[in-house]
């Protein structure tokens, strides 16, 4: 029973290694590079409230969309064994539905936003479903389906918007945004808590977890099992399409104004990459939360310590690649079968050598 | 002895299957639109305009083909076609030669095809990722070699991007009375010649018959005696490759480098393969449906234009409709065959 433990222990202290590795010389080089780096602040901000501030808060908190795309991006990529690529698309749909709900009357109240908040879910998980209905009905591979929606999507949240980009001001908004009066923490970082919560809520009093990978590994056995595939498919993208919503509206809400064209830009990529980073396959079947959500933290925490080195935005890219090609490289198979068996010759010679002196003493 | 007749008779193939509803509703929609809008429809200009416009677009496809083909995916082409056209511009502002110049396009494409080919067939990494990175690096790499606009200035380069093949004859009468000639880029012929190279290499070249095995069943392929990793190394080498070229054709007929040159490029080439009938899961596909695929993909653009939907975003969202028409498509005659094949 003890070596279970300790084996299941293992395994997934296993996948969740390269992200914790990451985030672990992320630190150390950032501390030895500018001890600073870490400093967190208590101070006033404009509103008068007091916040907390600094490099790490704002990695946290720039993060939030990210992690709650990866979130949803890990349930697909697990039960179809493919990615959404048009998750950015649909969140500048889903932020396009949002301002024109929050703008059809006069004056911003807690209900309409909650209402506007429920539009915004509502036609997300409808786009949602398309791509599901296609993955799971037609059968036609995840990328392929999803890139009908990246192709128009941004388009279609243009035509909603009747070709402007409209802003919305109002407390409420700023609150969503960036901070609740009273509170220091931004309020992005605890809608992600609160989505992390509700997804271990999920998997805990449901068995979504496990159906989920029994379709991702083997499709027809699950079906011989009375799992409904079809169904489970199609659920991951109306879930993919909450989380599509969640972090629309937390990018709108940050700028207070939609801009269909830059909203969310590219991170479709990224949230790919963090489901990658967190040591989930991306050819589906067992998956882990957690690894994605780090995932999205080691990407954001890298983005911000090239910021800091004053890397302009637009050459981030570069450095970022490199980067990531070290990470998967470090967590291919092949590399860790060489690696060991290096390290094993090694210690091999070693304890032959000292093997040698001992017979020569 | 109907039945006799049935069975000799070869079937299609779901590759040529595909290609042959694409190379269908390309003609049908090119001749509606020649009936109903005609105007700029009814002369050859029109059609060499395309694909005047569309070179890269189709030596980029190619390489993707080859690689979806092989059951790969390769979406950094579009980031390296524009590093290449950067990176030649600088070069040649710079004092120097043409010649070298084109060396260096193909360089770069193929020391990014060799890293990614590397990266995935020997070190086993999903290949969405590799490309991925290289996306991003080409991408950064643009805007770190240069962030503003920058126009070629080389002389020897000017006189090549100006140099066109006229052909009077398919030329129309102005009207002013003068003839125009139809005009054709030299890209355009690299881009057909790419085209040909490509279904040579396909079709009766061992190594394209390998690319197919590759992309239907892996294990078995591997049990015929072919090797799977340096196969899978070669198409995406092949695919880095067809990205320098693109890239310099690009050059060819911008005369420019830019920073947001060639973006989404990687998404309009995987539609355009997808359109001539290449499946993402390996093993079918046509680099003639590939050329069909691209004509059709930028016909309903300039469709879309012509036609006075001139809000901005009508040609997105009918480009992701006719995308969406034909994935179905493909899906509803693929599943009707298997369904055929089961009950014979």
């Amino acid at each position: 029973m003890k070596e279970r433990i300790k084996k299941v222990f293992k395994s997934s202290l296993g996948q969740l290694a390269i992200p914790l590795i990451a985030i672990a010389l992320l630190i150390i080089f950032n501390l030895i590079r500018d001890p600073g780096f870490f400093v967190i602040g208590l101070t006033q901000n404009n509103d008068g409230n007091l916040v907390l501030q600094g490099n790490l808060i704002s990695i946290i908190n720039g993060a939030s969309e990210l992690a709650v795309l990866a979130m949803g991006m890990t349930l697909v990529t697990a039960a179809c064994g493919g990615q959404d690529i048009s998750v950015g698309a649909a969140a500048a749909i889903a932020g396009s539905v949002l301002v024109k709900v929050l703008k059809s009357g006069s004056g911003i109240t807690g209900g309409r936003v909650l209402a506007a908040f429920l539009m915004a879910c509502l036609v997300a998980m409808i786009f949602g479903s398309f791509n599901g209905t296609l993955v799971a009905i037609f059968k036609i591979q995840p990328m392929i389906a999803t890139l009908i929606l990246y192709t128009c999507g941004r388009s279609i949240a243009y035509w909603i918007n009747g070709g402007a980009t409209p802003t919305v001001s109002s407390p409420v908004i700023t609150a969503i945004g960036s901070f609740i009066p009273g509170i220091p923490v931004p309020t992005p970082v605890l809608i992600v808590i609160a989505m992390t919560i509700l997804f271990k809520l999920l998997f805990r009093f449901t068995s979504l977890e496990l159906f989920t990978q029994s379709v991702g590994i083997n499709g027809s056995a699950a079906r011989l099992n009375g799992i409904n595939t079809t169904f489970i498919k199609l659920l991951s993208f109306i879930i993919l399409g909450v989380c599509v919503a969640v972090a629309g509206s937390i990018g709108v809400s940050r700028l207070g104004l939609i801009n269909h064209e830059t909203l969310l830009l590219d991170i479709e990529m990224d949230a790919i990459l963090a489901v990658a980073i967190g040591g989930n396959s991306l050819g589906g079947g067992r998956f882990k939360l957690s690894g994605s959500i780090i995932g999205a933290y080691v990407i954001q925490m890298l983005t911000i310590t090239l910021y800091a080195m004053k890397v302009s935005s637009t050459d981030v890219k570069a450095y970022k690649a490199i980067v990531i090609v070290i990470l998967v490289v470090i967590g291919s198979p092949v590399f860790k079968e060489k690696f060991g068996k290096t390290v094993n010759r090694i210690r091999n010679n070693r304890n032959g050598l000292m093997e040698k002196g001992a017979e020569k003493a | 002895m109907k039945n006799q007749n049935r069975q000799r008779r070869e079937p299609l193939t779901d590759t040529q299957l595909l290609m042959t509803i694409t190379i269908c509703i390309f003609l049908a929609m090119y001749i509606l639109a020649m009936l109903l809008l005609k105007g700029g429809f009814l002369h050859v200009q029109q059609l060499f305009d395309l694909l005047n416009d569309n070179a890269s677009l189709i030596i980029v496809s190619c390489g993707l083909t080859i690689v979806m083909i092989g059951g790969g995916i390769d979406i950094s082409v579009g980031a390296v076609t524009s590093l290449v056209v950067m990176s030649c511009v600088l070069f040649l502002n710079r004092g120097g030669n043409l010649f070298l110049s084109v060396l260096l396009a193909l360089g770069i494409g193929l020391a990014f095809g060799l890293v990614h080919g590397f990266l995935v067939s020997y070190l086993e990494i999903q290949p969405f990722i590799v490309t991925l990175a290289g996306m991003f690096f080409a991408r950064g790499m643009t805007t770190i070699l240069s962030i503003d606009p920058q126009k070629a200035t080389h002389e020897g380069f000017k006189k090549l991007q100006e140099a066109k093949i006229e052909i009077p004859w398919l030329g129309y009468v102005a009207k002013n009375g003068n003839l125009i000639p139809a005009r054709m880029e030299i890209g355009v012929v690299v881009a057909l010649l790419c085209v040909i190279g490509v279904f040579i290499l396909l079709k009766y070249v061992s190594l394209g018959r390998g690319f197919y095995a590759m992309g239907g069943n892996q294990t078995s392929s591997l049990m015929l005696g072919i090797n799977v990793k340096k196969t899978r190394f070669l198409s995406y080498l092949l695919s880095g490759l067809l990205s320098g070229i693109s890239g310099f054709v690009f050059l060819m007929h911008t005369g420019a480098g830019n920073a947001t040159n060639a973006a989404a490029m990687e998404m309009d080439a995987i539609a355009s393969s997808i359109i001539g009938g290449t499946l993402l899961t390996g093993g079918v596909g046509n680099v003639v449906g590939t050329f069909f695929g691209t004509l059709t993909l930028t016909t309903i653009k300039k469709i879309v234009v012509s036609s006075g939907l001139n809000d901005p975003w009508w040609q997105k969202i009918t480009t992701g409709g006719m995308l969406c028409f034909f994935i179905l498509l493909q899906s509803v005659v693929l599943r009707q065959r298997e369904k055929r094949k089961k009950s014979n």
